[in-house]
């Protein structure tokens, strides 16, 4: 069997273009800076991201480039960063704002989800919010319980809210531009353990808000995962073709909107479902994926029951070893499609 | 400054406008009385003097931003009582197409950002407006209008503060009508003035009687004129008394009859009326005139809204509703 790659670029409308070697939090960076020099209504908003250069580097150098009115360091203020930033952008600006962990939306929750979500149609449509919050999610660097959560159930959950998971250096450049052009609130949630992973990125990217993307394809079973779960599946993959196990992989890339047309039509191919998300468990977004999946026609292909593989229904512990085995692993994930194609 | 009671065109104004809010909250207490009007509403009544004075100050290209407590805000900035009365009537022609009713009515042709559910909510909206102001450098001011009870949240402390330290054109109105809900403000707060709040962020905190015209119109005239100096913010509280109950499930328990007495005792249009009379800038027909002007519209208001269509109950309509349509 020859697995078919769908290579992240290829949504990509400026045609064929060089691909460079770059981090995900390069992109991030690289891609904040076009956005700044195209858009003088763009500027960028957080806690520490001027001189600085943010908590985990990636605004590192914007501030030196656009100044401190357009690089603006805040106090640690969530709910006034947020809150400033729906202004902003309610008035004609463009405003990128980062918490500098996403655990801290708690703190601004009320900007969040009262205000931003629900301003364009509390006012039948007289004001929109572009407003993009970008936010480090994710375990995996010993930050422990109230520094590691993924949390993108709470924003897909209110209506409103766009909610963007890129899991590749290329799909932060794409999606970071449809966010800023967007009209709508966006949460940008970056995996902090991705920042340096590398990647093959365009100089000029843009990937629509709702297009999954099929990552690789097999005829066993289909993996749908989002994030840096993308890249564990992906791994799992090739040990699972050493056993003969084919495994479609997924990546929605954006849970609000959500592309359940491929998730549907991937699953459907493979009469087999493998859900996978760092998040915890019990009301996490897998779980919408499952019930996309069961209630629809794709319900009668399935050759077996949906399986989700999810963190752990625990707070993010300290210890190294506690840390890793609260989140899916790539054995996890072998396990996981082996035990649901070949049975217990 | 100009003396409101003086100026003939600008006290009948004034007058038209503070009436304005009161036949309109009036009008919308009795609706909601009579089972004419659904949901709930917080009215103002008794406060017209903080909204119409702080909205004299303003220049009609600035902006407000408003509270639950917000009717008679969005009349001084200029709304159309139609399309107010058409939202709280849940109609397909009201401001907000009666997605958000009382509570979330926005002109924002008219500078009003919107009136906001959450107390508090639209203070850091205010600053993020201001901010927007002073980057583009549009000379606009921002008023945020919020209760005793907003002085209170976290929101109002954050947003004082990074106001302040980026000097933005914004004026911070804490209409302090006395009670949070049922919550008296002598229990809510160890200090005497609101205002005081204003210093502990480094900025000038002044305390008003709010139910004086003029004396709102002066303070935040002074604080606008800070403001659009570039000279950061002010805190006006604008101190005053609802005449009503919180909302509709209110039953005044935890308030005198004499208290509210002698609040309506100091009734701010009764006043500013009396002050227009004795300088004899207006006739006592000419006074009359002006109520009755705006008695008509809200009538008006009533009437036109009452023949719109209702807001479609059609939920494609209301799923399209959600988000702004990406351009293509």
């Amino acid at each position: 069997m020859t697995a078919t790659i769908t290579p992240s670029t290829s949504a990509s409308p400026e045609g064929e273009q060089e691909l460079r070697e770059i981090t995900y939090a390069e992109s991030v960076r690289e891609t904040l800076g076009d956005l700044l020099e195209a858009d003088p209504r763009v500027f960028v908003m957080g806690e520490d991201i001027g001189v600085y250069g943010g908590a985990f580097g990636v605004t590192t150098g914007l501030f030196e480039r656009f100044g401190p009115e357009r690089i603006r360091d805040t106090p640690i203020s969530e709910i006034a960063i947020i809150g400033a930033g729906i202004g902003a952008a309610i008035t004609g600006l463009r405003p990128i704002v980062e918490l500098q962990f996403s655990d801290f939306s708690a703190c601004a929750m009320d900007q969040i989800v009262n205000q931003a979500a629900k301003i364009h149609f509390m006012l039948g449509g007289a004001a929109e919010v572009p407003l993009v919050i970008r936010a480090p999610a994710g375990s995996g660097t010993g930050a422990a319980a109230q520094h590691s959560q993924s949390l993108e159930a709470w924003f897909a959950h209110v209506p409103g809210l766009k909610v963007v998971m890129p899991a590749t250096a290329a799909d932060v450049k794409g999606l970071l531009h449809a966010a800023v052009e967007d009209p709508n609130p966006v949460v940008f949630l970056e995996h902090k353990l991705l920042y340096r992973e590398k990647g093959q990125v365009p100089r000029h990217h843009h990937v629509p808000l709702g297009k999954a993307a099929v990552r690789r394809r097999g005829q066993h079973a289909t993996i749908v995962a989002t994030s840096i779960m993308v890249g564990k599946s992906l791994a799992a993959a090739e040990q699972l073709a050493d056993e003969g196990i084919e495994v479609t992989v997924v990546d929605p890339r954006t849970i609000k909107p959500l592309d359940t047309e491929t998730i549907l039509s991937e699953v459907g191919a493979t009469g087999r479902a493998l859900l996978v998300q760092e998040a915890v468990l019990t009301g996490g977004f897998m779980a919408e994926g499952a019930a996309r999946i069961a209630e629809s026609d794709t319900f009668h292909r399935l050759q077996a029951p949906i399986v989700r593989l999810c963190g752990l229904d625990v707070p993010m512990a300290y210890a190294p070893e506690l840390e890793k085995a609260s989140v899916p692993q790539i054995p996890d994930i072998v396990a996981a499609a082996r035990q649901l194609v070949k049975g217990a | 400054m100009r003396v409101i009671a003086k100026d003939p065109d600008l006290a009948r104004h004034a007058l038209e406008t503070m009436w304005a809010a009161r036949r309109f909250e009036e009008a919308v207490d009795e609706l909601f009385a009579r089972g004419l009007m659904h949901g709930t509403m917080h009215l103002s009544i008794g406060q017209e003097a903080s909204a119409t004075g702080t909205c004299l100050a303003l220049r009609p290209d600035d902006m407000i931003t408003s509270t639950h407590r917000g009717h008679s805000h969005c009349v001084a900035k200029g709304a159309d009582l139609v399309r107010m009365m058409a939202e709280l009537l849940a109609r397909d022609t009201g401001y907000c197409r009666g997605r958000g009713g009382s509570m979330h009515i926005a002109d924002v042709a008219t500078g009003n950002l919107g009136a906001n559910g959450i107390v508090g909510g639209g203070i850091p909206i205010a600053v993020g407006a201001a901010l927007a102001q002073k980057m583009t450098n549009s000379g606009r001011v921002v008023v945020s209008f919020f209760g005793d009870g907003a002085a209170n949240e976290g929101a109002f402390h954050e947003a004082a503060n990074m106001a302040a330290v980026w000097h933005l054109p914004v004026v911070f109105v804490c209409e302090n009508n006395h009670y949070g809900m049922s919550m008296a403000a002598d229990q809510a707060f160890a200090i005497e003035n609101i205002s005081a709040r204003g210093s502990a962020y480094g900025f000038p905190g002044v305390t008003v009687d709010g139910n004086n015209l003029q004396e709102v119109y002066e303070m935040v005239s002074v604080a606008v004129d800070r403001a659009r100096a570039g000279r950061g913010p002010t805190l006006v509280e604008n101190v005053t008394y609802r005449w009503k109950g919180h909302s509709k499930s209110d039953k005044n328990l935890y308030r005198t009859r004499e208290e509210i007495a002698a609040w309506q005792e100091r009734d701010p249009i009764a006043r500013f009326e009396a002050e227009v009379r004795e300088a004899g800038t207006l006739t006592a027909a000419e006074i009359d005139d002006a109520r009755s002007t705006a008695t008509q519209k809200v009538r008006n208001a009533i009437r036109t809204a009452n023949a719109a269509p209702k807001a479609p109950a059609d939920r494609n309509l209301l799923l399209d509703a959600v988000y702004a349509e990406v351009p293509a």
